[in-house]
């Protein structure tokens, strides 16, 4: 098996180059592709519990090359893990070409066989795709048809396995979704201002039920609608999902329903911007093998509504994706002061405020004679509009971002945030972690290439590791070049009386589509959440290399 | 052993790439922020310049380059005609909230959702920002990953002198 693979990935090479030196020729086809490699040293470091790793230097990388000829592309990913990043799941350890396909895609149809990525709606049943920086990749192997058969209309159906890591998981998955834009059918409403929007899925799975103790249900199905509706300025989306009785290792095997609900309600217009979410997730787990869990296997995709952040400590407690059950909402609203303004200054400012809650979901005991969760019963019973009494999370957000002459920018932010540390990170005995952050950010132009970059965070909470501080500066020279050195210290720890520095410092390259970055530092523990799907980082020391390029 | 060699064998294959500037957008169906399909392969200008870029709602470095280009934005349109796609790659989960920030920003561009990164993926695209300049007769003339202060400028010149040259 490996000698096929090995074959194969040579024999695609020595194809790629040769279209590759002869691609100037249109008739050819064309190739391209990108290319990303991570790799870091480890020290041992007992000061910030990095632990030894006896490989002393891990790698992630991958390739993807596309070849496009006429109405066909071909693709292929390799990748190759010696052995996976800290905090990686070591079932990645090893090479393959887990991405493969073809594709033919005429006016009104396209034909895919082989790996592919998928989105119903928002996902609430069907969503694979791939975020490599957390190692997640549910691809689909087998094949999908889309067919347009006239404007307006998007039918997709699906067959497939998922990809768990190097392998295939043991559940089929079959899907069909129809997407119509109702403005473009209906004659009344084709000059009309008023866009109306419409989406079915149905999807369901097929695992074999080997069960000694319990009865499984063998085929799963789940259904979706969506509704958009938007009219000057005002828009309104909301999804809707069901799913039968689905026993699994996520909600312990008990023989309840699931259900989700999403709603998006906003408002904009020139300088201003107003957005309102809710949801309520119910039991809605969806995985094309019941067994799995935390990212192997998920057909689905539940998504959530809180602000995502780029700076370091905004990141220490964000929240994640309780599939099993959540109810909660947030707002935001967004407004420009206009140039000349009291507020507004020479150049305008920006605002943005956001709020957001989230609880547990209301449970009953399911029968007057079963407590709630038992394996094997209906679980529980819970009130569609009841809030649980459990907190998740909560966060009020306030950012400026502001320009105040031509060479000087900054961004101020301030949170204060409620997080339940044993839900959101599935432990106990830690209880919830209150805390405060502040930003500064700022950056100063000297001239057209040279700019300084100046980031200040703190962090303040009694719980957990305690209070935070970060100091980063950056200095860049368009169009390639950034160094950067920055300093996270961990102060007032409840459980070390010592000041931790994590140090880091870091040159970066930049050329056309590549980039290549040498770093050297610590690195606390933590979690890295993309989209509201986590993964944990444990801490380091070491010599950091990462090179991308797009060709 | 073996995977260096491979990795080796990419990287050669990569530099030859580097000179190959024949490239096609590739055809994919996305959404506007008006709710309307746009296919990709409708990514026109009459002859003239473009620019792709993709960006985030979340991406720092994004929103800094598209606010730097925004105020210079009425100025390279009037002198070139460029037009600039923004390619929004914020999932479900920061969907709702690209229209609202758009506007609430001032900016002038076309923004499209690709909402799974489908299109992302198939321009081959790592990380945000990335920008690619098309030149009138939709050939990649020049991209760039990461935004340093001043990147603007340099991505002008290079569309200056595309429109220089055609006449």
């Amino acid at each position: 098996m490996k000698i096929y693979v090995k074959i194969t990935l040579w024999v695609c090479f020595i194809l790629c180059l040769n279209s590759l030196l002869y691609s100037q020729n249109t008739n050819q086809g064309e190739i391209h592709g990108n290319i990303q490699i991570d790799a870091q040293t480890y020290q041992a470091d007992s000061t910030i519990n990095a632990p030894k790793v006896p490989e002393k230097m891990l790698l992630n990388s991958y390739a993807n090359l596309v070849y496009t000829r006429g109405k066909f592309t071909a693709g292929l990913r390799y990748e190759a893990y010696m052995n996976t990043l800290l905090g990686f799941d070591a079932r990645y350890n090893g090479t393959g070409i887990p991405y493969k396909y073809i594709t033919y895609t005429d006016d009104n149809l396209e034909v895919t066989a082989g790996n592919f990525y998928e989105q119903f709606g928002m996902g609430l049943v069907l969503r694979t795709y791939e975020e490599k920086a957390i190692g997640y990749d549910n691809a689909f192997e087998g094949v999908r048809v889309k067919f347009m058969p006239f404007k307006g209309l998007t039918v997709k159906g699906l067959t497939g396995k998922q990809r768990n890591f190097f392998e295939l998981g043991p559940g089929i998955v079959r899907g069909a979704d129809a997407d119509l834009a109702l403005n473009d059918v209906v004659g009344f409403l084709q000059n009309s201002s008023t866009i109306i929007n419409l989406g079915g899925s149905f999807v369901s799975k097929y695992q074999p039920d080997k069960d000694p103790l319990y009865k499984l249900p063998e085929n799963v199905g789940a259904w979706a609608s969506r509704l958009q509706i938007m009219r000057g300025g005002w828009s309104l989306y909301t999804e809707y999902a069901n799913k039968i009785n689905d026993p699994s290792a996520d909600n312990r095997y008990i023989y309840k329903d699931g259900q989700a609900l999403l709603v998006n309600l906003g408002y904009t217009t020139k300088g201003f911007g107003w957005i309102l979410n809710a949801k309520r997730v119910d039991n809605m787990s969806f995985r094309s093998d019941r067994n799995a869990t935390i990212m192997q296997l998920n057909i689905n995709y539940i998504p959530i509504f809180t602000r995502t952040f780029t700076y370091t400590l905004l990141n220490k407690y964000p929240y994640a994706t309780q599939a099993n059950g959540e109810i909660g909402g947030g707002t935001e609203l967004l407004y420009k002061f206009k140039k000349g303004t009291m507020l507004g200054g020479e150049y305008g400012t920006n605002l943005s405020l956001n709020y957001n809650r989230l609880h547990s979901l209301k449970k009953n005991n399911p029968t007057d004679t079963n407590a709630i969760g038992i394996a094997g019963t209906l679980g529980y019973q819970s009130p569609f509009f009841e809030v649980g009494d459990e907190l998740y999370y909560e966060n009020i957000t306030a950012e400026i971002n502001k320009k105040f002459s031509k060479t000087f920018t900054a961004n101020f932010i301030y949170q204060y945030f409620a997080y339940n540390f044993d839900v959101l990170r599935g432990m106990t005995g830690h209880g919830m972690v209150y805390g405060h952050v502040g930003v500064i950010d700022a950056i100063y132009r000297f001239n057209d290439n040279h700019a300084l970059h100046l980031d200040a965070e703190m962090l303040f909470t009694k719980q957990d590791k305690g209070n935070w501080a970060m100091l980063t500066a950056e200095y860049s020279i368009a169009p390639s070049w950034f160094f950067s050195v920055s300093d996270q210290m961990n102060y007032q720890n409840p459980e070390s009386n010592e000041i931790n520095h994590f140090y880091l410092g870091s040159i970066a390259f930049a050329k056309g589509g590549s980039r290549l970055q040498i770093g050297y530092g610590r690195q606390p523990e933590g979690v890295m959440c993309i989209g509201g799907v986590c993964r944990n980082v444990p801490a380091s020391n070491g010599v950091m290399v990462s090179l991308s390029s797009t060709f | 052993m073996k995977t260096f060699i491979n990795i080796a064998f990419v990287l050669l294959t990569l530099g030859l790439g580097a000179q190959n500037a024949q490239f096609s957008i590739p055809s994919v169906e996305l959404k506007t922020v008006d709710g309307k399909k746009f296919n990709t392969s409708e990514i026109k200008n009459n002859g003239k310049p473009i620019i792709i870029d993709f960006w985030a709602t979340w991406c720092k470095p994004c929103v800094m380059e598209l606010n730097a280009i925004a105020d210079k934005y009425s100025d390279w349109q009037k002198e070139t005609g460029v037009v600039l796609y923004a390619i929004s790659i914020d999932d479900a989960k920061s969907m709702s909230r690209v229209a609202p920030f758009v506007n609430a920003k001032g900016w002038e561009y076309v923004v499209l959702l690709d909402p799974n990164s489908d299109f992302k993926r198939a321009m081959n695209v790592i990380n945000v920002p990335h920008t690619f300049i098309i030149d009138g007769k939709g050939n990649i003339v020049e991209q760039h990953t990461t935004y340093a202060e001043g990147d603007e400028n340099k991505m002008y010149e290079v569309i200056k002198r595309l429109v220089e040259n055609k006449e």
